[in-house]
């Protein structure tokens, strides 16, 4: 699984609750997770999230379970993750729906192009290729079918 | 020599497992998520409906008709189907499940973050998302990877004014947000005899603001004794000598009133060095310190006095909210000029009842105290039911008196 996109650049402990906020949280209407996203943390980044890889400090996603996390930053065009490491819920989350998120510090060039490839294990960002903690083959198999829904469609 | 996860899940921490789930759980905000993916997993079956429950908490009652034609779905898709259901008011999912449902030695997975609660009975209780637990639904299993753990070994008993909830921020700030990061907590030592199962339930509470996927306690005389008020039994769990990652020492009679300041869990303070700050709110609840036990002590501090500023008071389940009006707390709490709320998660999460202006503060007993939690522009200063007390009197944060 390869993919490239524009760096946006994050710091550590980003929550859920700032990545969508909880008054948001009662619709099935994923456009109002996508308008809302990151409201609370910056009102500008969500207009630059689409064909972005965002690179991020540790522990992104702590917090609630809430996979409307997951789900705006992929709905707002989000390739993919990268972070030295996630909060375990979200990770999963984020495996289940089909975003890429990349176990790496390969430091944030805001703007650059990041390119990876999870097979070979590495990510490019300001240049530079890092190595990328890999996925358990479980979860590779996930991402690869596009999320559990479709892993379990095809299992059954 | 194993730690008490590794006994529940069968397998040594690093492995990955797949795991038959006794208990499964969701709330109204993540079941709708959950019956959506399930659907579209294909609506092929519910593996144990009488194993999994849906308990509606979060927006109690429905604060507008989105929120109430979402919950009506939810409600006739669950009882429809079956599934074990609390309707509004019922109280929090972790608090119904702790009412005499999760058992020592079970595998508890809830469609909620603080789903770790219930490690307080010596079973391997852990969070995950919507479309993982639709995926219990279908298959009545999940994967786990085993988790190394951390041993918190507790010392003596609690005196003073600090409850169990101090010492929770204590090992919080100790350890960081992330410093539990995929690991169990495995709660042991001496200190432990003296807990009981409310302490205990608020001790596991707080093992996912360290980025824990468990917190665990053995089960022994005090939670068998507390499920046999339930008409349960249950054998007790003695420990192993096994190989920590990392131990933590907390003499629990050292443990002073902490406050964690906006906006982080892990910012801890002691109360006297934030005294004075001015406080807009004062809220009482959630599945941290939602129980009687809490209700009974607040209602002890602020019996036949005035609260200063406005003051939230949610009980956290029907059964605790029964007691508090059985045996006069409640009418306490009200005659000192509290509101109640309908038994649920309150304010907590800022989706209704109770949430803050811009720039309005609130001393909470919950256990999340990020940016615009509870409203935008609010900060949330995160401490123990008697350090609400204290504060809700005086209208500032206010170190609570010796009992």
């Amino acid at each position: 699984m390869r993919g490239a996109g524009h760096a946006v650049c994050l710091g550590t402990d980003i929550d859920t609750d700032v990545i969508i906020a909880g008054r948001y949280l009662r619709t099935k209407d994923r456009s109002i997770w996508v308008a809302h996203v990151f409201e609370d943390l910056d009102p500008a980044l969500a207009p630059r999230l689409s064909g972005a890889v965002i690179v991020a400090g540790k522990n992104f996603g702590c917090g609630s379970s809430r996979e409307q996390a997951a789900i705006a930053l992929k709905e707002s065009g989000v390739i993919a993750v990268v972070a030295p490491s996630f909060a375990r819920i979200f990770f999963r989350n984020a495996i289940n729906i089909g975003l890429p998120l990349i176990e790496a510090d390969p430091g944030c060039f805001d703007g650059t192009t990041v390119r990876f490839d999870l097979e070979s294990g590495w990510v490019e960002s300001g240049g530079k290729r890092s190595p990328v903690r890999p996925l358990s083959p479980r979860m590779l198999d996930i991402l690869r079918a596009g999320g559990l829904v479709e892993y379990w469609k095809v299992k059954q | 020599m194993s730690s008490l996860s590794e006994r529940i899940l069968g397998a040594v921490a690093g492995e990955y497992v797949d795991r038959k789930v006794d208990r499964a759980y969701v709330h109204d905000g993540t079941g709708v998520l959950t019956l959506e993916a399930w659907k579209r997993m294909g609506s092929r079956g519910l593996c144990d409906p009488s194993s999994l429950s849906v308990i509606f908490d979060h927006i109690v009652p429905a604060n507008n008709s989105t929120t109430a034609t979402l919950q009506h779905e939810l409600r006739e898709f669950a009882t429809g189907s079956f599934l074990q259901f609390s309707d509004i008011g019922g109280g929090i999912c972790h608090q119904c499940m702790s009412e005499g449902v999760v058992l020592p030695g079970e595998v508890v997975v809830g469609a909620d973050s603080h789903s770790c609660t219930l490690g307080a009975f010596g079973a391997f209780a852990t969070g995950v998302g919507a479309t993982d637990m639709a995926a219990i639904w279908l298959t009545g299993e999940t994967w786990f990877r085993v988790p190394e753990s951390i041993g918190i070994h507790l010392d003596g008993t609690l005196n003073g004014a600090a409850e169990a909830k101090d010492v929770a921020l204590s090992y919080v700030s100790r350890l960081g947000m992330d410093g539990g990061s995929y690991h169990a907590l495995e709660f042991i030592g001496k200190g432990t005899r003296n807990l009981t199962m409310d302490e205990r339930l608020v001790l596991c509470n707080l093992a996912v603001e360290t980025g824990a996927k468990a917190g665990i306690f053995y089960a022994d005389h005090v939670t068998t004794e507390y499920l046999a008020r339930y008409g349960r039994s249950a054998g007790q769990q003695v420990q192993e000598p096994c190989e920590y990652v990392q131990e933590l020492e907390i003499d629990l009679a050292g443990i002073e009133p902490l406050v964690a300041v906006p906006p982080r869990v892990d910012t801890v303070k002691p109360v006297h060095d934030l005294a004075g700050i001015p406080v807009d709110q004062v809220f009482v609840g959630t599945c941290t310190n939602g129980r009687y036990s809490d209700l009974a002590r607040f209602a002890r501090i602020v019996r036949g006095k005035k609260v200063a500023v406005r003051t939230i008071v949610v009980p956290a389940s029907r059964e605790v909210l029964a007691e508090a009006a059985r045996t006069g707390v409640l009418a306490d709490i009200i005659s000192a000029g509290c509101t109640i709320g309908s038994p649920g998660c309150g304010p907590c999460l800022g989706a209704h009842m109770g949430v803050l202006g811009e720039g309005e503060v609130c001393l909470s007993t919950a256990n999340r105290n990020f940016k615009n939690r509870m409203g935008i522009g609010g900060d949330i200063y995160l401490a123990s039911v008697a350090t609400a007390a204290a504060t809700a009197l005086e209208g500032e944060i206010t170190e609570p008196g010796v009992p």
